[in-house]
């Protein structure tokens, strides 16, 4: 196995550095093109719970120094790209001096977890549904259903999560509506809370299990037809190897190669399909909190969310170039 | 599957048909879905009342025409297809919705084709310099998911018209035109015909426009389906999350006040549901042209 030229690293990670960077640029300029002032916002939230502000103009100035608004444009924006470098996204307007960073820390093992899971899931069935529907053998009822199950493909995963939970936690009280975990359970490593994860997770990830596959099983499908006329495939047969063998040694650890880098074209789509599943099911995910933020405009908030799923899917796409030459020798890299 | 020796009876009767690829039963049901979500935003206007989508238009939360709300109140053909909890009628609320979708699909996918053609055959003819800054680009913006630097843009600014929303999801799908173009024009730079134009003396822009774009148009309309599809995906995503136009009904605006007044909890399917199918329904038959036209451009998908 060949090793991967230092140029192909190099020309990926300032791929990754520069979407990182514009990310990071766009989420700060968009704010400040608004005229909507967040501090206004904070104080008419202020003035909204306990009637008038006493002394709110020196609120406003103090509000504006902690959030550093009375600094040049300029070194507002250093500031900004120094602290986001650290991941650092300033206090919240709407849980006032709870960090950013720290309601991210919370969402995010829930998203990550939901996707990781919903992921293997789609992975495997796709790919396996996609090599059955080329593989001579396999019964004729498969070849005929899969395609009209791939309807699904085209979806988006907001409309099936909204038809999963009205038939299985609206009509048939088999799930819960909302929540990642039961409300009587105490969080904690124990297989109670672990069972009513689980149980809480199935529809979610579901309803983004049952859009997904049919890409990877479509995808699955074109290369399964090139493995299937290849010599070794015919030499193979020739041989008299056992079917099976045949199908899972020689023709899918041919074919799922290329599938995975399919995986780094799609991770944009499915993260964002992810948000809007949370968001749909109150899931305490980073969806939840971006929707939450949105409607009490929490800027702050909003804009660590987005640039932490920015940043995932960037450093995915990277793994996945990286990884790949690595998992498929016959790739060559080098322009 | 048949086998290539003995023509079966479809394989003759697409014989009949002079094997026009254009003609394939993907296609043609697709594009029927289609038009048909087109024609029902056009004549709905003429066929029914469209001051019906306001605010107490009729009585709140009934149900479709012969079901019966949680009040016991069996639904009428005032309003077949029901009434959310402010008494709008949801069918009109569909007639207006859908076309304002597809119109934010269409145009931001058009906005965006016509970036990647420009761009994508700019890369391929100048290389160098060009062809560095296009292709990190489009890489660098295939990566950001549009949803959440949408998301910034309408927290920041609030209500917004469709075609401004057309406009900044335009910013976003043209990185796929772009590559797609541009690894076709570099294929295509060395191919004879295209040495033939050039040494006839033809211009740049006839070689580009009317020597390499013809042959480019399949593959431009699959990857322009496929952008309305993505464009609508972004659209009814940042409606759902209560962002996008405000005042003008949108299918996503529907599904998120359905979910926001507890339609789940209070059984109100009609709600929610319709705009769904419709969305689905509308995506099907994107899918469907896509495939379609897969066909077309790629000859050795048409046995399956």
């Amino acid at each position: 196995m060949s090793r991967i030229p230092l140029s192909y690293i190099g020309n990926r990670l300032f791929t990754l550095v520069l979407t990182v960077f514009i990310a990071a640029t766009l989420i700060w300029i968009i704010p400040r093109l608004s005229p909507v002032d967040p501090v206004d916002v904070m104080l008419g939230r202020m003035a909204a719970g306990g009637g008038t502000v006493a002394g709110s103009d020196a609120i406003m100035a103090q509000l504006r120094e902690s959030f550093g608004l009375d600094q040049p444009l300029i070194v507002q924006y250093l500031l900004y790209l120094k602290n986001t470098l650290t991941l650092d996204f300033g206090l919240s307007t709407s849980s006032f001096p709870t960090p950013v960073s720290e309601m991210i820390a919370r969402a995010l093992p829930w998203t990550v977890g939901l996707m990781m899971v919903s992921l293997v899931i789609t992975f495997i069935i796709g790919n396996l549904l996609g090599a059955l529907m080329v593989w001579e053998h396999s019964p004729g009822l498969l070849k005929v259903a899969i395609p009209a199950v791939m309807i699904f493909t085209s979806i988006p995963p907001i409309l099936s999560g909204l038809l999963l939970i009205y038939i299985f936690s609206s009509k048939l009280p088999w799930f819960p509506l909302t929540g990642a975990y039961g409300l009587n359970v105490e969080p904690g490593w124990s297989f109670e809370f672990a069972g009513s994860v689980l149980y809480h997770g199935f529809l979610p990830a579901m309803s983004i299990v049952i859009v997904t596959f049919g890409f990877w099983a479509l995808g699955m499908r074109g290369l399964m037809i090139t493995v299937q006329g290849e010599d070794y495939t015919t030499l193979a047969k020739a041989k008299g190897l056992k079917k099976r063998y045949i199908l899972y040694q020689y023709m899918i650890r041919n074919a799922i190669l290329p599938q995975i880098t399919a995986f780094a074209l799609k991770i944009g789509m499915l993260i964002a399909g992810q948000v809007l599943v949370e968001r749909i099911f109150s899931y305490n995910g980073m969806g939840k909190l971006l929707y939450d933020a949105i409607l009490l405009q929490d800027f702050p908030v909003i804009q660590g969310v987005s640039f932490v799923i920015i940043l995932m899917t960037a450093l995915a796409v990277f793994l996945v170039d990286l990884l790949y030459p690595l998992i498929d020798p016959r790739i060559r890299h080098g322009e | 599957m048949s086998d290539t020796t003995t023509p079966t009876r479809r394989e003759k009767r697409r014989m009949r048909r002079f094997d026009n690829p254009w003609l394939n039963p993907k296609l043609i049901w697709g594009a029927g879905l289609f038009l048909g979500i087109i024609a029902m935003g056009i004549l709905g206007r003429f066929v029914w009342d469209m001051d019906l989508v306001f605010t107490g238009a009729g009585m709140p939360r009934q149900g479709p025409v012969w079901v019966e709300n949680i009040r016991g109140q069996v639904g009428t053909l005032a309003h077949p297809l029901g009434t959310d909890v402010s008494g709008k009628d949801i069918l009109a609320l569909i007639i207006v919705g859908a076309p304002n979708s597809l119109y934010v699909g269409v145009l931001a996918s058009l906005i965006g084709m016509s970036l990647g053609i420009f761009l994508g055959f700019s890369a391929g003819f100048r290389g160098g310099r060009v062809d560095d800054v296009i292709r990190v680009g489009s890489d660098v913006m295939l990566t950001i998911p549009p949803l959440l630097i949408l998301v910034v843009v309408q927290a920041a600014f609030g209500d917004i018209s469709l075609t401004i929303m057309a406009l900044l999801i335009a910013g976003f799908v043209w990185q796929s035109p772009t590559r797609l173009i541009r690894a076709q024009v570099l294929s295509m730079r060395e191919a004879g015909y295209v040495q033939m134009a050039r040494l006839s003396g033809a211009s740049t822009i006839h070689i580009m426009f009317r020597e390499m774009l013809p042959n480019l148009v399949p593959y431009l309309f699959g990857s322009f389906i496929a952008n309305v599809t993505t464009s609508i995906v972004t659209a009814v995503g940042l409606e759902v999350l209560g962002l996008g136009p405000q005042r003008v009904p949108t299918l996503g605006r529907v599904i998120y006040d359905a979910i926001n007044s507890g339609a789940l909890i209070q059984n109100m399917w009609w709600w929610w549901g319709f705009p769904t199918i419709l969305l689905a329904v509308m995506f099907v038959g994107l899918l469907l042209v896509n495939l379609g036209l897969d066909e077309v451009s790629n000859p050795r998908l048409r046995r399956l």
